[in-house]
């Protein structure tokens, strides 16, 4: 390769560069953009709205999505239909949020008849933006998720039946039993994990973009646009690996899409409590790159802000750091009593449920009728069902299972006394060799 | 990791080692060990240990009036017509780097000031101006995150060797070195591998304080999943860095910033160790001493003091510090019965700890004497010169020690 090429494509995106291409993205940064803090005549104020962030809640309005779903309409008048989606791609997205919710809904009654153990996190109330995103991914673009893992894998298209399995600790699962609730691993859904401290599967993430960003201008594979999505939550943003990381992608312009499923609990911490400005969308422009504020309860929105997210990514325009104002609507995990959140915020985001909505738009636009979105739940019901008989059924790890994947090369374990490689001896392959 | 080590000044402008004494040592590598033994290996590589013509500039030092002749239990084996070169450790690790990256387009390397600086003790030094900036980067510093996308990257089908500044640095990384390097693999019943290799500078160095002069094998040996070796010559270096590199697991590979202007001359022939088998530095008959990196040529030094004692003392570089080569060693402590362990790492938890540990439960029965376990002091290493040489072993212990077990 040529070195001069390298070295130019390696130069950081300047921001004036960067924020010409994104007009239809919400830009907060007025002015001053370009000068440095030496420069500037007077040092900004720190915002006098309130000393009590948590008792004006958020403190932005969600019009940045708004506008661009507005814009959209627009756009589009010249078509036959103004509508956000196709009657199939309705279908597509309800089913999926369907059975994020029924398959969660399923783990809780497993976890309480003693099927599963450990600490099981559920996604309900969030699968706007699980589907939102992720329904718009081809196989070989990336996600990497966090410890609430289990919906993403399913949208990403690892089998209900693996992911139950998994979770039931069986031979079958997507990991063999070895992962568990939250290491929930696909390769050939490209599902990069399920991670289960805050803040590490970011950088990860990033990681998967890098090579993305490597096979094209390395390895000279042309065609390789594929873009990663990083999921994590509010409690994750004030996590030095976010801001790291942030930094890194814009500064390689690394086709990455950091998504911010703010829920506002990081278990009992409340986002309002934690950080000293709520806007979490606002960190992306420090970094140069778009920071986007959209409705996580609302697939379309979320499907929409995606949309340009990830074609930008794909384009080589860099990431994009979207923040999706969404409400888990069970607790932390199922190990949490949830005695501290106020019931009134409960229902009040339990109104807003995304399955609903999607369902009350479709309806309204005549997208699909009753029965349509019947037959999908049944479909749903029994894929459910199946998932669980096949879990039940499913054998339990042999003790044989248990040195392997210790290493991909199992010369890791070494030599032994005897002089052969350890993985050599006989008891290695049963498991019960002394390692 | 707000200041930069000075280690590279300390590394280029001074060397505790004297260069002839240890081409005297890595003459020794090249003694044959256990012939035989690796006649069915996996690795389509010859080991260090046999074949080799390293010690075949004749030209070299036999001659030198430093050199202590006696320490040298073999005669050197007759030297081959291959006049290899003669580098420097940091040389050859750069070499074994450039090499892989000629053979192997998704090697790549991350670290801070790897790339235009050339790394602060001159590894990868020219490597980016010949194979540009996306396949050694330069990265912000952010040791847990840029880290983590060596992972992230090597998930998704690249080979990266991360290099710490200074080893001491990863700590900021523990987390992704253990959870995902480290467990990934396994978490993922298998699907993904992680071929990294994390590489670079430790150990106590000249004056450098307690934060810059840290062993870090003591911290990461019981993480499962990794393998961790340490280098000690010109010619190890190359050969274990190409070994990591090839390695389908996570391999930290330690160097010690004392050991990177050492000399030797190297085979121009491609050559590649195993990261699983010790190296015998000299066999003896008395006792075994097991070291490794640096420590290895305090206890050379001592070995000379030893022979005009008339000890003769077998010295093995273990090298491979996870897992250990306890084949070699075991032959060894079948042998001599007596071990000393001689080690720069700390006492409590550190490598001479779990190699006291897998030694008695192995070899009980062939041991005369209890094993001795020469460690740094459970100290934070000092600023000053004097206590600094009081924390780490020095050679007139290991001789005290030898005396004591061989009484």
């Amino acid at each position: 390769m040529s070195l001069s090429t390298l070295f130019k494509i390696v130069q950081p995106v300047s921001v004036t560069s960067t924020r010409s291409q994104e007009k239809s993205f919400l830009d907060p940064l007025k002015s001053n953009s370009n000068s440095f803090l030496g420069s500037t005549s007077k040092i900004r104020s720190i915002s006098s709205k309130s000393t009590f962030p948590s008792l004006v809640r958020r403190s932005s309005s969600i019009s940045a999505v708004s506008d661009v779903v507005k814009e959209k309409k627009l756009k589009s008048n010249s078509a036959i239909s103004n509508l956000l989606i196709t009657k199939e791609e309705g279908l597509v997205l309800y089913e999926d949020m369907v059975l994020g919710r029924a398959f969660e809904d399923m783990c809780a009654q497993m976890y309480y008849r003693g099927k599963m153990f450990g600490f099981v996190h559920l996604y309900n109330g969030q699968e706007a933006v699980s589907t939102g995103f992720i329904k718009l991914l081809k196989k070989e673009d990336s996600v990497c998720s966090t410890y609430r893992d289990h919906v993403h894998a399913l949208s990403k298209g690892v089998p209900a039946r693996e992911v139950m399995s998994e979770l039931f600790g069986k031979a079958t699962g997507c990991c063999r039993g070895q992962g568990g609730s939250m290491h929930m691993f696909s390769k050939e859904h490209n599902l990069l994990g399920g991670f289960a401290f805050i803040g590490e599967g970011i950088p990860v993430a990033t990681g998967a973009a890098f090579t993305s960003r490597y096979k094209r201008e390395v390895l000279k594979q042309a065609d390789c646009d594929y873009v990663t999505c990083a999921f994590f939550g509010d409690g994750t943003c004030n996590n030095g690996q976010f801001f790291e990381c942030l930094n890194m992608a814009a500064l390689w312009k690394l086709p990455i899409i950091f998504i911010v499923e703010n829920n506002l609990w990081a278990i009992g911490m409340s986002h309002l409590r934690s950080t000293s400005d709520p806007g979490i969308w606002k960190k992306g422009p420090a970094f140069g790159m778009p920071g986007i504020h959209v409705d996580g309860m609302d697939v379309l929105k979320v499907r929409e802000v995606a949309k340009e997210a990830i074609d930008r990514a794909r384009r080589g325009e860099g990431p994009t750091l979207i923040e999706c104002e969404t409400y888990r609507l069970r607790g932390h995990s199922l190990a949490d009593p949830d005695e501290l959140r106020d019931p009134e915020e409960k229902a009040k985001y339990g109104a807003r449920d995304p399955i609903k909505a999607l369902k009350k738009y479709m309806f309204e636009n005549n997208l699909v009728t009753e029965v349509e979105l019947k037959a999908v739940e049944k479909k749903i019901d029994e894929l459910i069902e199946d998932a669980v008989e096949f879990a039940e059924a499913s054998p339990h790890p042999e003790r044989s299972q248990l040195l392997e994947n210790v290493f991909a090369d199992p010369k890791g374990f070494g030599i032994g006394p005897d002089g052969r490689y350890r993985c050599e001896d006989p008891k290695f392959t049963q498991g019960t060799a002394h390692v | 990791m707000a200041t930069l080590s000075q280690g590279f000044g300390a590394a280029l402008s001074s060397t505790c080692l004297d260069s002839k004494r240890f081409e005297v040592s890595s003459l020794k590598s090249s003694l044959p060990i256990q012939p035989g033994r690796k006649g069915g290996r996996v690795f389509a590589i010859r080991s260090d240990s046999r074949d080799n013509s390293l010690g075949s500039s004749n030209s070299k030092p036999r001659s030198s009036p430093k050199l202590v002749t006696n320490a040298v239990a073999t005669k050197n084996e007759a030297a081959s017509s291959k006049p290899g070169h003669e580098l420097l450790l940091f040389e050859a690790l750069r070499e074994g780097l450039e090499e892989e990256m000629d053979r192997d387009a998704t090697v790549c390397v991350v670290g801070e000031d790897v790339g235009h600086y050339g790394g602060s003790y001159k590894v990868t030094k020219g490597l980016a101006t010949k194979f540009g900036d996306l396949r050694v980067l330069d990265t912000p510093i952010a040791e847990n995150s840029f880290t983590g996308m060596a992972i992230g990257a090597a998930m998704t089908g690249l080979r990266p060797i991360i290099e710490g500044m200074n080893m001491g640095f990863l700590l900021l990384a523990f987390n992704q070195i253990s959870n995902n390097c480290g467990m990934l693999h396994y978490t993922s019943g298998g699907q993904f591998k992680i071929p990294v290799v994390i590489r670079g500078p430790g150990g106590v160095g000249r004056q450098l304080g307690a934060e810059h002069s840290q062993r870090l094998e003591s911290y990461f040996q019981s993480i499962p999943g990794i393998q961790m070796v340490a280098c000690s010559t010109p010619y190890n270096a190359k050969g274990l860095m190409k070994a990591a590199i090839r390695s389908e697991n996570p391999v930290i590979l330690f160097e010690h910033v004392l050991l990177y202007n050492l000399k030797e001359t190297i085979p121009d022939e491609e050559y590649i160790c195993s990261l699983e088998e010790a190296e015998m530095v000299r066999p003896g008959e008395h006792i075994t001493i097991l070291t490794y990196s640096r420590m290895r040529y305090h206890v050379m030094q001592a070995a000379k003091t030893l022979v005009n004692k008339g000890y003769d003392p077998e010295v093995i570089d273990i090298r491979s510090l996870k897992p250990f080569d306890l084949y070699t060693i075991g032959n060894s402590i079948k042998k001599t019965h007596r071990v000393l362990i001689v080690e720069e790492c700390m006492r409590t938890g550190g490598i001479g700890a779990s190699l006291t540990a897998a030694i008695n439960e192995n070899f009980h029965d062939y041991l005369d004497a209890p094993v001795i376990c020469l460690s740094s002091q459970d100290v934070p290493t000092p600023y000053a010169g004097t206590l600094e040489e009081f924390t780490i072993v020095q050679p007139a212990q290991i001789v005290a020690a030898v005396e004591k077990l061989c009484q």
